[in-house]
């Protein structure tokens, strides 16, 4: 049997990092998890959609979703600014820019994060980042905290408000059940502009680059979803700044589990070493009210001593004086027999 | 609001027994509501307002006041601040009372409240805070009930288990303070996730060291205006010990809060440098976040010290109330009012009638549970068969 010491702890390193990196992604650290590899995702090319909202109406038919309030081809609708709701996984609204003639147009949905804030903040592991790139949910685990709603950056997932005991998160599944069939998401197969393109996301991204660089002026030269909140598994192009089709510019490139890793990684600390000092703390006060209970008893036992050699000293004194006393009286008397018994003697003799 | 209530044979129909039945009947109306309807019928709360006064007051600020138990129970068995033992009972009481009301409330807000164990039983997400948070509150609840436990002991008269429960003291103070530290951290580590959601003067990395820091001035606080309120309705009930020590604790509480409050100023402060976030003191929440801390932190902490100094328990009585005020501004503010300030107000959140009146009802719960527990058992006074028995 030999092992050398680089194997092993060649096989130490790898236990360790087999165990560490698990299913969840690793936060902290060095690590800049880019998604699992030959994973999908869709590119929405805005400056191609022209607002028919005919993935509004294959979403809601692929996914059995309850019928709208106006029907999808009443583009009147496009007017108002609208989001994601527990009856629509998808909206479709249109932006006015300053730069550009005629409107302009952007599909929201889930953006299906490589790293995704809703799975990173539910308690139950109800989200699931899945190898395919979609983002699913599962509401037989779910408590219905609407944590996840908190923490979406994009404000996607919607709740069943009206739902008295059974509610659900509601939100796009990139037709994780039509892909993993080798189906088309159902918005994907239904536009006919083609402003959606869904693939692996490591091609479409070389897609929308070559698109950039065909076209310098039709697009800005960034594609969103790249790095926003660690990156997406949805992708967008677009013909204006980012910020003037509703989309957030400000959301930094941190993934969400990364904000909240410091926090997580404390508690354990405070598990350990809180007792410690705490425990610490508890023997000090404790030394402290022994040691003034001693000082106490000593200086107690210090003062009946003194107060006792007084005593002492007097009585001795008291005594001395006493029998001092009584030996004068002794001799006195002594004195006195001798000298009457000498007179007595001399009353005798004479 | 009469202590003759209190005596079986006088009426029923005290004020505060109509008050406090009115107020449950209206919160019974509202439960059947929300479970029957769904939160759409009973509440404001929408897909982009996911969190409102339920979490807001009932969770953040429930919690953060119920911290006098941990506070005062690691003065007195920790630090050795033995000259304030009269006022751990009450506190612990408040505590455990707090706890069990904030997970009440949470049956109101959740999806499916019978599935609030899942997370422990089914499936762990451990990457969460809120999963932290769960954990915590659960146990800490656990460890409050026990240390509660003596004085309904003493009052059922079983000696040998309450022996038992009180040699657990030292060990549940313990655990107590580290479930506290982690879970009243964890409730401000929740909104580390939203820095695109939360203004940035209120969003910062330190959160959860504001919530802890915050929560220690929540506690102290407490106690002293419990004890105010206490000492107005509660009297009779208290014993030479409690009502002697009483001036001393509200003395001895008033300095830790004062000194807490200023180094909970000094990193707030820190916390807007840290951020560099002072070209934000201009703005309209600026002027709020100033009045925060100004108002709230900087003046608490200035009429404590001088209410210490001149001997004035009036002046901290009522500087208690500001300091609690401050913390429910706090934590409002962090969950409701900076939350979401990038929506326009149409899109904004204000409570719903039906949501103050539940929160209301809970708060009133509180209330009546805690007259029934004072009235009876031994919490202002210590029981005669145990006296120098702790």
């Amino acid at each position: 049997m030999s092992i050398s010491r680089r194997k092993f702890l060649g096989w130490i390193g790898a236990a360790g990092a087999g165990s560490a990196i698990g299913n969840t992604a690793l936060a902290g650290g060095n690590k800049h998890f880019t998604g699992y590899p030959g994973s999908y995702a869709v590119l929405h090319d805005t400056v191609l959609c022209v607002g028919c909202r005919l993935c509004e109406a294959a979403c809601n038919k692929v996914n059995e979703l309850p019928a709208p309030d106006e029907p999808f081809t009443d583009l009147a609708v496009l007017n108002k600014k609208r989001r994601t709701t527990a009856k629509t996984y998808t909206v479709v609204n249109k932006y006015e820019s300053a730069g550009k003639k005629g409107p302009l147009f952007r599909k929201i949905q889930c953006n299906h994060c490589l790293e995704p804030a809703c799975s990173s903040a539910c308690f139950v592991r109800a989200f699931k980042k899945t190898e395919t790139g979609a983002v699913t949910y599962d509401p037989t685990v779910c408590v219905g905290c609407r944590y996840c709603m908190v923490a979406c950056p994009f404000e996607i997932p919607a709740y069943e408000y009206d739902e008295p005991l059974t509610p659900r998160i509601m939100k796009c599944t990139m037709c994780y059940s039509r892909i993993t069939k080798g189906q088309l998401p159902g918005c994907v197969e239904s536009c006919p502009k083609e402003a959606l393109t869904f693939g692996k996301r490591e091609d479409l991204l070389k897609i929308a680059r070559a698109r950039i660089r065909k076209y310098p002026d039709r697009y800005v030269d960034h594609i969103y979803g790249e790095s926003e909140m660690g990156g997406t598994s949805w992708l967008y192009l677009s013909g204006v700044p980012f910020s003037e089709i509703g989309m957030r510019e400000d959301l930094g490139v941190t993934p969400a589990p990364d904000l909240t890793s410091g926090a997580l990684a404390v508690v354990p600390m405070v598990v350990g070493l809180w007792p410690v000092l705490l425990t610490g703390i508890y023997a000090i006060s404790k030394r402290k009210e022994k040691i003034a209970e001693q000082e106490l008893n000593e200086a107690v036992q210090h003062a009946t001593d003194e107060v006792k050699e007084k005593a002492e000293a007097k009585l001795s004194e008291a005594l001395a004086k006493a029998q001092k006393e009584k030996d004068a009286a002794v001799e006195k008397a002594v004195k006195k027999a001798l000298e009457e018994a000498a007179k007595s003697q001399a009353k005798e003799d004479s | 609001m009469s202590d003759k209530a209190t005596t079986a044979d006088k009426t029923l129909f005290t004020p505060f027994n109509v008050v406090a039945g009115f107020i449950i009947i209206i919160g019974t109306v509202i439960t059947i509501l929300r479970f029957t309807g769904g939160l759409a019928a009973v509440t404001n709360l929408s897909d982009n307002n996911p969190w409102g006064l339920w979490i807001g007051f009932d969770l953040l600020v429930g919690v953060a006041l119920a911290a006098g138990g941990f506070v005062t129970s690691a003065a007195v068995y920790l630090f050795g601040m033995k000259k304030y033992h009269s006022a751990v009972r009450p506190a612990v009481l408040t505590g455990f009372l707090g706890y069990a009301l904030v997970v009440f409330a949470l049956h109101y807000d959740v999806g499916r409240p019978w599935r609030l164990p899942y997370p422990f039983i089914i499936q762990s997400g451990t990457t969460s805070l809120l999963f932290e948070v769960g954990a915590c509150v659960a146990l800490y609840l656990t460890v409050l009930f026990l240390e509660f436990t003596p004085a309904p002991l003493e009052w059922l008269g079983l000696k040998k288990i309450r022996a038992l429960a009180v040699k657990m003291t030292l060990v549940l103070t313990i655990f107590g303070v580290v479930l506290s530290t982690l879970h009243q951290s964890s409730l401000g580590a929740l909104f580390l996730i939203v820095p695109s959601k939360l203004h940035p003067l209120w969003y910062s990395p330190y959160l959860p060291v504001y919530f802890f820091i915050s929560s220690i001035i929540a506690g102290l606080s407490m106690v002293i205006f419990e004890s105010t309120l206490s000492h107005h309705y509660f009297t009779d009930k208290m014993d030479e010990a409690h009502l002697s020590e009483n001036e001393g604790v509200t003395l001895g509480f008033a300095k830790a809060a004062s000194f807490v409050l200023a180094g909970y100023f000094i990193i707030k402060i820190i916390g807007i440098s840290f951020s560099d976030n002072w070209y934000l003191l201009g703005t309209s929440y600026g002027i709020w976040f100033l009045v925060e801390i100004l108002g709230f932190v900087a003046l608490p902490s200035f009429l404590y010290a001088v209410g210490i100094r001149d001997k004035n328990l009036k002046l901290i009585k009522w500087t208690s109330l500001l300091a609690v005020l401050g913390i429910i501004l706090n934590r409002l503010n962090v969950s409701l009012i900076a939350f979401n300030w990038h929506l326009p107000s149409s899109e904004r959140y204000f409570p719903h009638w039906m949501e103050i009146a539940i929160s209301v009802f809970i708060v009133t719960i509180g209330i009546v549970v805690f007259r029934f527990i004072v009235t009876r058992m031994p919490i202002f006074y210590e029981h005669p068969e145990y006296k120098d028995n702790h």
